[in-house]
């Protein structure tokens, strides 16, 4: 068991080492660097600027010293939790991204729990009642589910919502609390915004885990031990709940690992249609502005509370599932 | 509660899968045991009626894609300040009740109370349509020039043309738009689809067929690669492309990135296959035979699993071109003045836009449309990649 998880962490710090790697990468992908940007964005507004100023200000960001070096600074600051300074406000990063992440957790989080409250009920229904008219109905909505990408589900939300009921579902608080800082009611007022973003989001995964938990229960629904319950006098939903669910419900823990860097990715694009205040418009805006610090730590943190996520799955499924825990 | 014999999900015994013919079982059986393994999976697959209308709409719209300036009626470049917004255009069969066969009325701008343009039916001006009217010159295939397409108003002016489904803020004819983008959004994946498919069974092949160290490593890396969320860092590669590029040349370096982050689904279905065909009879017999890896993976495994890897390799299409809609519409993917559905779409951003135009979403139906065909189709090609059923 302990093997199993200095394993799992062994391959989530990889896993964030790579992530490091790639976002820096990303960053230095385009020629030119910030300071052209900068540059270029002061004489269009008509300042002057002076012949090497170019290479001063390279000089004072660093950007004159080989990548790995940059690279290198970059993640011995990350490491004491300094994030660096965005380049193009001049604030610090974590001061920018600030609640964002915690919104995009939020909103991650609330993807999953409502993957969950839809899919389980659905799922056991398809299997109990197999080839009912509900199960081919749900069969069939798992389909189109898993056919329609999130970004144009949440646009044809946006727009039915300001067509036909005149509201506009842009967004996680209401006016009030937009800029308010935090409070009980501020909380509450996020929890009230949640679901929508939270529905758009899980409607993929959830036709998966649908298809995945009919598959399971189906499997089990049919093995002696259940006819055993069952024989013993078991009403049919014990017989149900009791046991071969709990056994079917096994990728519910597991599923986390590969749902979430599916939610995580689309949060970053449904963000930007529903103009939701998590990292994704910032993330946008860091990578047209080429601001390198700011836009790499967003895809590391992205990664690697993804990696923590998963951790956490692990740790879930090998309290569920003593065969996780005993096999390796 | 059903029983175990009735389940449908069990394995079906092949005469169950006997091509639905009138002969007794024993003639069934028969044919079943020569056919080729193609003919068996051909039968499997009829079976699959909605794979085979998928596989349909799939064959119409590479169709379009081929032919995509016959189908188009009008140039898809072609802007026009006096036609902006034009509603879908309705097409009528019958004037004052006399069937005079279909035909769109023509239109005259007008303003609304709020002085907002709005265009009226002149019902006045009939404008008829006919098949294969001739219009816009284009080189079929890029070779044969012609200017014939296969619907359209001949001969008719500008302002009278036809917009089916109307034109966008900057009067382009929308119809012909969605044509010229489903070209584009159905071929530019392809290339990255093959890149990852060709890792996917190099590297789980390779982690199937030796096992241990390499095994290992092969695996890890596919979870490492499975725990990165895709987006943010295809949103970095996108925003890294140095901007002098050609669109289409950057989205295709995209893509081909893609799928090099890709490739793990694909890898552990392969390999898991090559761990439970590795010891069957037939390779240890190859080995003896003095058979090396290459020739025993290429030749004698690789075959046994193809049309599964063509069914996963179709599953691949469909993320392929969700990728470009979702990327294109952030700006990002493809940019004007290539047409693809995410660029479309880009003009579907503006809520208060979309309330007044909302056929600017239309581009929308065929993204749903293509992505449930793919899927469907691939449902049934992996079904019928089991002949005997698993």
């Amino acid at each position: 068991m302990l093997r199993y998880l200095v394993r799992r962490i062994v391959l989530g710090l990889f896993t964030i080492w790579f992530v490091s790697m790639v976002s820096f990468a990303i960053i230095q992908l385009p020629p030119g660097d910030f300071v052209d940007a900068y540059i270029g964005r002061l004489e269009e507004d008509g300042r002057i600027t002076y012949a090497d100023a170019a290479a001063q200000l390279r000089k004072v960001y660093g950007l004159d010293q080989p990548v790995y070096i940059q690279y290198f600074d970059w993640i011995t600051q990350v490491v004491q939790g300094n994030f660096g300074e965005s380049l193009e406000v001049q604030r610090p990063v974590a001061d920018i991204i600030g609640d964002s992440i915690w919104l995009t957790v939020a909103v991650s989080a609330a993807a999953i729990v409502v993957t969950w409250i839809i899919a389980i009920p659905i799922g056991v229904y398809s299997a109990v009642r197999q080839y009912s008219r509900g199960d081919y109905f749900f069969t069939f909505m798992s389909f189109i589910g898993l056919a329609i990408p999130n970004l144009l589900l949440a646009l044809v939300l946006l727009w039915t919502g300001f067509k036909f009921f005149h509201v506009n579902l842009q967004g996680l608080f209401s006016q009030d609390f937009v800029v308010a800082p935090w409070s009980l009611a501020r909380v509450g007022d996020l929890l009230k915004h949640l679901p929508l973003p939270g529905l758009i989001l899980a409607i993929a995964g959830t036709a998966e885990l649908v298809r995945i938990l009919r598959a399971n229960l189906l499997d089990e629904l049919h093995k002696p031990y259940v006819v055993t319950a069952r024989a013993k006098g078991l009403r049919e939903r014990e017989v149900l709940v009791k046991y071969p669910l709990r056994v079917a419900m096994n990728p519910f823990a597991s599923g986390i690992g590969f749902l979430l860097p599916e939610v995580v990715s689309g949060s970053v694009i449904v963000s930007l249609v529903l103009n939701l205040p998590t990292v994704g418009p910032i993330l946008l805006r860091a990578l047209l502005s080429q601001d390198m610090y700011l836009a790499g730590t967003i895809v590391l943190l992205l990664g690697t509370l993804t990696v923590i996520g998963i951790l956490i799955s692990d740790l879930i499924l090998m309290w569920l599932d003593p065969r996780v825990r005993l096999v390796n | 509660m059903s029983t175990v014999a009735d389940r449908p999900e069990a394995p079906l015994s092949p005469l169950d899968d006997a091509p639905l013919v009138t002969t007794t079982p024993a003639a069934a059986e028969e044919k079943i045991s020569v056919a080729s393994q193609r003919q068996l999976m051909w039968w499997r697959f009829r079976r699959h009626k909605v794979a085979m209308v998928a596989a349909g709409v799939i064959a119409l719209l590479y169709t379009v894609v081929i032919f995509g300036d016959f189908f188009a009626s009008s140039d898809p470049y072609d802007s026009d300040a006096n036609r902006t917004l034009i509603a879908p255009q309705a097409i009528h069969l019958l004037d004052n009740g006399q069937f005079v066969g279909p035909f769109v009325y023509g239109l005259k701008g007008a303003r609304d109370e709020t002085f907002h343009k709005i265009y009226v039916e002149d019902t006045g001006r009939r404008i008829p349509l006919t098949l294969f009217a001739s219009g816009y010159s284009y080189k079929l295939l890029g070779l044969i020039p012609s200017n014939v397409h296969l619907f359209g108003v001949q001969g008719a002016r500008a302002e009278d043309s036809l917009f089916l489904l109307g034109t966008d803020i900057q009067g382009r004819d929308l119809y012909s738009r969605i044509v010229y983008a489903t070209r584009t959004s159905l071929t530019v994946g392809l290339a990255g689809v093959a890149l990852s498919l060709f890792l996917g069974v190099l590297l789980g092949g390779l982690s199937g067929y030796f096992g241990g160290i390499v095994d290992t490593v092969v695996q890890r890396l596919v979870e490492i690669l499975g725990s990165v969320p895709s987006v943010p860092l295809w949103m970095g590669l996108a925003a890294a492309m140095p901007p002098n590029l050609d669109v289409v040349r950057v989205y295709f370096i995209i893509t081909i990135l893609l799928a090099m982050l890709r490739w793990g689904g694909l890898a552990r279905q392969v390999r898991g296959r090559f761990l439970s065909l590795r010891n069957e009879d037939f390779v240890t017999a190859a080995e003896l035979d003095g058979a090396g890896p290459r020739r025993i993976i290429f030749v004698h495994l690789v075959p046994l699993f193809a049309s599964h890897i063509v069914a996963v390799a179709t599953l691949a299409v469909p993320y392929m071109i969700i990728a470009e809609t979702s990327l294109s519409f952030l700006g990002l993917g493809l940019r004007p003045p290539a047409i693809s559905w995410g660029v479309l779409l880009q003009q579907a951003q503006n809520v208060e836009t979309v309330a007044l135009s909302s056929w600017l979403m239309l581009p929308a139906v065929p993204v749903a449309i293509t992505i449930l065909a793919f899927n469907f189709l691939g449902d049934g090609l992996r079904d019928a990649a089991d002949p005997y059923g698993v």
